[in-house]
């Protein structure tokens, strides 16, 4: 057990190992494992950030589909009126459309009517004035009798 | 067993006896051929064992962790980097818990201390015949494989340590602070011989229980395994018994080599904490 140069030997050693570990060895494993911390507290930050994120959007989403039901609610029964307007409209416009035809449909019957009456009435004097002639065994001058024919067909 | 022809006393001194390089008395270089040559070599002489698994030990450190260093990613980390990181941010945590002043090399320097001192006291658990066996079989005549159990190993670095808290000292405090450190407390300038022999003793006492304290815990350890070592010689009883033995004290031993290493690292970081704080 003796003292000898050894002991510089080894405080030379110790030295030179103590550098080398301060430049090659501790700065960049601290330095990787700030990083590595850093990169933990954004991804849980991330992670947090993510989570109030889809929250949020949750939220609105039902807000959204709420909305969007009561539009289609509001539509339905808009639409749902409208046809219903539509019906008596159409209603309303059959009615009168059956009522034009009803009334052209008498009005045209009257005039045929009427034609066939004034038709049949030339008729009926036509055949009375041939049958008073037949009676009378002469010609009656239809001239001189208009007056008195006139007032026949009158009374038809 | 090497004891085979030794006796248990002389078995005792090969083992506790460094292979020395230095200069013989007739003037020739060489290697020591018995402990009383190594004494007369005086100091200038090297400790060829302490050097070579010292400095091994050291770049084993150095060369693992910088492999770490050079792969380490902030992302997944592997095995070996997981190892280390665990080892830094132990490291890390009680520099930051004793060291108050602003120092890059302190935590470095901690975890240079703290795994070398390991890994030298780690050597004691490997069984005391088998490098020096091995080492007869290759021609070397002595192999002491635990550098710390060498004195001149642990003073080396208490000493390197007391070269540091001297400098800082100097440099946080002055030259002037310093000496008044030494000289002016606790006394007072009055009692100035008084204060330099306490804070003097004090100073020194610093380096000297660092190194004898991790001499001693190793030494007296490695004794025990040498004691236990032979008992081998002594016949099947004592062979089973030794077994036992070192490998109850082997066990115990990985408590003692860690916590020795662990409190060499932190009392250096906090003599540095007081080299950087001023006195109040």
């Amino acid at each position: 057990m003796n003292i000898n140069m050894t002991l510089f030997g080894q405080s030379i050693a110790f030295f030179v190992f103590v550098w080398f570990c301060m430049k090659f060895i501790w700065p960049p494993l601290t330095k990787m494992l700030d990083e590595r911390k850093q990169t933990i507290a954004d991804g849980l930050a991330a992670a947090e950030k993510g989570k109030h994120d889809e929250e949020l959007a949750k939220k609105r989403a039902l807000e959204t589909l709420k909305k969007a039901k009561e539009q289609a609610a509001e539509i339905i029964a808009g639409a749902q009126k409208r046809a219903g307007e539509i019906v008596d409209e159409a209603k309303g416009a059959a009615h009168q459309e059956a009522d034009r035809i009803k009334a052209a449909a008498t009005a045209e019957l009257e005039q045929e009517v009427n034609r066939a009456r004034e038709h049949l009435r030339g008729e009926v004097v036509s055949l009375a004035v041939a049958g008073a002639g037949r009676v009378l065994k002469r010609e009656i001058d239809a001239k001189a009798n208009e007056d008195l024919l006139k007032d026949l067909v009158a009374q038809l | 067993m090497a004891s085979a022809e030794l006796t248990p006393s002389e078995y005792i001194q090969h083992h506790l006896t460094n292979l020395t390089f230095g200069q013989h008395p007739d003037g020739s270089w060489g290697m020591a051929h018995s402990a009383a040559e190594a004494k007369a070599m005086g100091f200038w002489a090297i400790h060829v064992d302490t050097m070579l698994w010292s400095v091994f030990l050291g770049a084993t450190f150095l060369f693992i962790f910088h492999r770490a260093a050079k792969r380490a990613t902030a992302g997944v980390p592997g095995g070996l980097q997981n190892f280390v990181e665990s080892i830094i941010e132990f490291i890390d945590t009680s520099v930051r818990g004793s060291f108050t002043a602003k120092n890059d090399m302190v935590a470095p320097l901690a975890l240079t201390l703290f795994v070398w001192i390991f890994l030298m006291n780690l050597m004691d658990l490997v069984p005391v015949d088998w490098i020096p066996e091995l080492a007869k079989l290759l021609g070397v005549h002595y192999m002491k494989v635990v550098p710390t159990t060498d004195p001149n190993a642990t003073f080396g670095m208490s000493i390197a340590v007391f070269v540091l808290i001297i400098y800082y000292s100097i440099k946080m405090k002055g030259p002037r602070g310093f000496v008044g450190e030494l000289a002016l407390q606790p006394f007072g300038k009055f009692g100035m011989p008084a204060n330099l022999l306490l804070e003097g003793i004090n100073l020194i006492a610093k380096p000297v229980s660092l190194a004898l304290r991790l001499f001693g815990n190793l030494y007296a350890g490695e004794m025990i395994f040498i004691l236990i070592a032979l008992l081998y010689s002594g016949g099947v009883f004592w062979s089973i018994f030794g077994g036992v033995l070192q490998l109850g004290w082997a066990i115990f031993h990985i408590l003692i080599i860690t916590l020795q290493a662990f409190i060499f690292m932190t009392l250096t970081v906090v003599y540095l904490d007081m080299a950087h704080q001023e006195h109040h």
